[in-house]
């Protein structure tokens, strides 16, 4: 694994096929393309919403950090965990969501993942290992390590996959869940987004070290950069750190460079970065560049990528329709899962 | 057949609990600062981890925000801890986990989750522990949605409200009053509830009714017994759970003493006395009263250290006994 900053990544050599991608199979391939793009355009589409009024309370888009998402979960079965954060479509997709409950919840409906009473900054999946989206910078990184002291007691074998942003890595929950899961040597992968901004905040203004990954010698734990953009890099990294967490060798703290190309959320009006180095990380795209690879490592022809994304385009239309067509939750059950009720209490 | 009863100390109790729940859910375990070979700051996990080992009574870093997220998370995917907060004062720094992740997700997450998460925590003053060692904080946690909270005054109690809390499928905070650690009182062997939605009556009364819990309740007993010297009978409800609070109970025993006073060590603005007091003034037992409700809180300042002072700064046995008189006498 190289530690490779994202400014001066090397375009594709195709003649240097990631080892990597043995491991991940031409279909798990295929499939990590179907989920970028399926990302891509589930939050295209929510903006559409948004723009057009359709939609309520805010969002935060990824766009432009598929590949981190896509890479990561790659290395993850059902069985593992995630966590996730405000800016979650992606981890969420990336985990197996169905984009129709997704998008019910982003409207609102009671056939939403949190049947609307979440929105978009707390969709969850539990049964696919997604223990939700957070609306607390670094709220999810202490939950993820008690997931995994879960797995490493129940002996079931998974690992846990923390997302957070690099302003998250200035919050205490980040510091006090390394240090407590390298302690305990549990099975968790920290996986920083680093997309260079906390809201406005550029990362050199938020953060006494050169890059989160620098972090992880104060807790004793391996620490990589990798270029978030690449698939290759992140999903390369991620197996590593998995393959560690499952032999017991505890946690991983891997550093995604990565850039968010829209706004932070929709108030955003971009004043603190320029137009030129929004348009410098478009040109870096990750799917694009994923694709073009597959393409020529014969993986996904450029018809078969043309499919994928003719499939990719029907799913989120039956996914708005089924969203669309879905009821609003009934006031009458406002009151409903404050509490577990007697019967449903796991006992 | 009943289970033989013993004289057992609160924090026995509680512990004795702990260890019912964990011999019998292999999912429950305990953590917490210091819980392990030293037993906890108030001795209450004590020889526990003799018994189940380091992985069931686990140490954790001085790290309350992580900790309490930990518990979150390991609640949330298959276990049942029991977090203990060395101090009810240290919630502050777990606030965050409890409040709005603990308490939230079920709900947040249309239920499709639920948190068997209890923290425990020592509350209260009278130790000298001063204003960051001695606060009250129960009214912070009741006013939260998704929370059930927890103020045991009896050994009996504590070990019976300990053992639904584990079983609660939702998070449970449960306040341990610090003073009431070292006292005794009848307490079965083995497996009983006490189920967290029913107030106790302690004592019988016709002139009126005093509300209090924990510690508190005991002084309110005390008070009780010189009131009865005088001819002043009170009627003494521990409510012994605050969210929810079992209000009929209340309601019933105000309906007939037609007075009402509520005693708790927080500060009394803001407080559990002023849920209580409008919710009797909200509903059918306020036309039976024929005077006005009284609060007895701490004072309106952070705890002091010097003895006097501390003691000053909460009810104390006289000054409820004091406060009943007037308000049975028609002098308040
Ligand atoms: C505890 C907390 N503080 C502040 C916020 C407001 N807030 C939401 S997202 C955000 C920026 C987070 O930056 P980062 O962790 O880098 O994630 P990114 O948004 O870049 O994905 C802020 C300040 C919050 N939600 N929670
Ligand atoms: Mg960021």
């Amino acid at each position: 694994m190289t530690a490779a900053r994202a400014e001066d990544a090397p375009p594709v050599a195709v003649a240097n096929r990631p080892a990597i991608y043995d491991r991940v199979g031409a279909g798990g391939l295929r499939e990590a393309l179907r989920r970028m793009h399926l990302i891509r355009r589930f939050e295209e589409t929510a903006e559409d919403f948004y723009v057009r009024g359709k939609s309520y309370g805010t969002m935060h888009l990824s766009i432009g950090q598929e590949a981190t998402a896509v890479g990561v979960c790659a290395a993850l079965g059902d069985s593992d965990y995630v966590t996730s954060t405000h800016r979650g479509h992606g981890h969420c997709i990336a985990k197996g969501a169905e984009v129709g409950r997704m998008f019910a919840e982003f409207l609102g409906r009671e056939t939403g993942y949190c049947r609307g009473r979440g929105g978009s900054m707390h969709i969850a999946d539990p049964a696919k290992g997604n223990l939700g989206a957070n609306g607390i910078v670094g709220g999810g990184i202490p939950i993820a390590v008690g997931a995994a002291l879960s797995a490493k007691r129940l002996r079931t074998g998974a690992v846990v996959a923390s997302f957070f942003g690099d302003g998250a890595n200035n919050e205490g929950a980040f510091h006090e869940s390394l240090n407590i899961a390298s302690l305990w040597k549990l099975p968790v992968l920290f996986v920083c987004e680093n997309n260079q901004y906390g809201m406005s905040v550029a990362f050199a203004r938020s953060t006494a070290v050169a890059s989160v990954a620098d972090r992880a010698a104060a807790y004793s734990m391996p620490g990589v950069t990798v270029d978030g953009n690449d698939f290759a890099a992140v999903a390369a990294a991620a197996f590593e750190a998995a393959d560690r967490a499952r032999r017991g060798g505890g946690p991983t703290l891997v550093e995604c460079k990565t850039y968010r190309t829209r706004g932070h959320s929709r108030s955003d009006r971009n004043r603190y970065r320029t137009k030129d180095e929004i348009e410098a990380w478009k040109a870096r795209d990750p799917i694009e560049r994923f694709e073009r690879e597959l393409s020529a490592l014969g993986v996904a022809t450029a018809a078969d990528a043309a499919s994928l994304r003719e499939a990719v385009e029907r799913e989120i239309a039956d996914g708005v329709a089924f969203a669309e067509a879905s009821p609003a939750p009934s006031t009458a059950e406002l009151m409903r899962d404050v509490h577990t009720p007697a019967a449903a209490a796991p006992r | 057949m009943t289970a033989p009863i013993r004289e057992l100390g609160f924090a026995e109790a509680i512990r004795e609990a702990l260890a019912i729940a964990m011999a019998e859910d292999e999912r429950v375990f305990v953590m917490g600062e210091d819980v392990g070979v030293y037993g906890g700051a108030f001795q209450v996990t004590g020889d526990l981890v003799q018994r189940f080992g380091e992985d069931r009574v686990v140490d954790t870093p001085i790290s309350e925000l992580g900790g309490a997220g930990v518990a979150v998370g390991a609640a949330l995917t298959g276990l049942k801890p029991v977090f203990e907060l060395q101090f009810s004062d240290f919630s502050t720094l777990a606030m965050e986990q409890i409040v709005n992740q603990a308490a939230k997700l079920r709900y947040m997450l249309g239920g499709s989750v639920s948190v068997p998460l209890v923290v425990r925590m020592p509350t209260g003053s009278g130790l000298g522990g001063a204003a960051q060692h001695s606060q009250s904080l129960e009214a912070w946690f009741a006013h939260v949605p998704g929370l059930k909270v927890v103020e045991p005054t009896t050994p009996y109690d504590a070990k019976g409200l300990l053992l639904a809390a584990i079983d609660d499928p939702d998070p449970v905070i449960f306040f341990e009053h610090k003073l009431l650690y070292k006292t005794k009182g009848p307490v079965p062997e083995g497996r009983y509830v006490v189920p967290l939605d029913r107030a106790e009556t302690r004592r019988a009364g016709r002139d009126l009714t005093i509300v209090a819990a924990g510690v508190m309740a005991q002084k309110a007993l005390d008070a009780a017994t010189i009131l009865a010297s005088e001819g002043i009978e009170a009627e003494v409800i521990d409510p012994r759970v605050l969210r929810p609070l079992d209000m009929a109970t209340v309601a019933r025993s105000v309906t007939r003493t037609s007075r009402l006073l509520i005693v708790y060590e927080g500060a009394k603005s803001f407080g559990i006395g002023a849920e209580i007091a409008a919710a009797i003034a909200e509903g059918e037992a306020f036309g039976h009263l024929d005077a006005p409700i009284l609060r007895l809180g701490g004072a309106e300042t952070p705890i002091p250290y010097s003895p006097a002072l501390e003691r000053a700064a909460v009810p104390q046995v006289e000054d409820i006994v004091a406060a009943a008189r007037r308000l049975a006498r028609g002098e308040a």
